[in-house]
């Protein structure tokens, strides 16, 4: 190895995956505006009831990376959790998310959940975020971003 | 073209260390897991394979081989033993580490070209249920 450059001896590295799981309770309503009563209750069902209703949603952010050759890992676990806990948990545990900004304009679906945190897991600067999938139930679940290993 | 996936589990002992650093440098890196008299996980091995169906038997892969296979390339060697001491790939002289990412590179090392039929896609090991690291032998 010694006679690589730093570039060389970066990928010689594997490329690995981890993913961690994190849990959250909110409630949401799904409802739109540019739709009727009659229309948003056709479309949504019960999720449009006007108090709402909950999940505790399983959020899996998967982070793919070179593997540090000193340290063994894609990113230091410590700073993902420190960045979670201020940016997702922080954000969105115990809350409506319908009171929240990012959904002003986008009802929140699971979908459009997932979608914003990904776009909240983009901005950790330890690894980057290959996707995200959050489960709502156990029968529904929900991924934004790539299949790991095709990249 | 099918995945097929078989599971296995080991319980293993480690610790994060790495020899070119102080001992405030292990600790302020690796925190708890620098502890030397180690701790340990039930390690859940899921593997994935790639493959044709065969059209006579119906299967990618027989997995009774697949099983056997796993059992004795990682059960035996990882299983009941300290993975810093006793596994050949994270011994000191080699500066790896074995962390759930290093576990799932090595695992893949030791499968890779061993199961016949099928190509392997996938290593994922779950260190515990909220953290798993996967490999898809991409270097």
């Amino acid at each position: 190895m010694a006679g690589l450059s730093q570039t060389e001896r970066q990928s010689a590295r594997p490329k690995a995956y981890l993913t961690r799981r994190y849990r959250l309770s909110a409630s949401h309503r799904l409802h739109t505006d540019a739709y009727s009563a009659e229309q948003n209750r056709a479309v949504y069902g019960k999720c449009n009831n006007p108090h709402g209703h909950g999940h505790n949603y399983g959020i899996e952010v998967t982070l793919g990376g070179s593997v540090n050759a000193q340290t063994g890992m894609v990113c230091d676990l410590g700073e993902l959790d420190v960045f979670a806990r201020t940016h997702l948990l922080g954000r969105f545990d115990g809350m409506n998310l319908n009171t929240l900004d990012e959904f002003r304009e986008v009802v929140p679906t699971t979908e459009n959940f997932t979608r914003e945190v990904y776009r909240v897991f983009q901005g950790f600067s330890g690894a980057k975020v290959v996707r995200i999938r959050i489960e709502e139930t156990g029968n529904n679940s929900f991924e934004v971003g790539e299949e790991p290993g095709r990249g | 073209m099918i995945f097929l996936t078989r599971k296995a589990e080991f319980s293993s002992a480690h610790y994060y260390w790495n020899d070119a650093w102080s001992a405030e440098e292990n600790l302020r890196v690796f925190g708890r897991c620098a502890n030397k008299n180690g701790h340990g996980h039930n390690y859940t091995l899921e593997v994935t394979v790639a493959g044709e169906v065969d059209p006579v038997s119906g299967f990618v892969v027989d997995l009774k081989e697949l099983k056997e296979i796993l059992e004795c390339e990682v059960v035996r060697v990882y299983d009941h033993r300290h993975l810093n001491l006793e596994v050949p790939e994270f011994a000191a002289d080699t500066g790896t580490v074995p962390t759930t990412e290093n576990i799932a590179i090595a695992i893949w090392r030791r499968l890779e070209g061993m199961i016949p039929h099928a190509r392997l896609h996938r290593v994922r090991v779950y260190e515990r249920d909220d953290l798993f690291a996967e490999y898809y032998g991409e270097r």
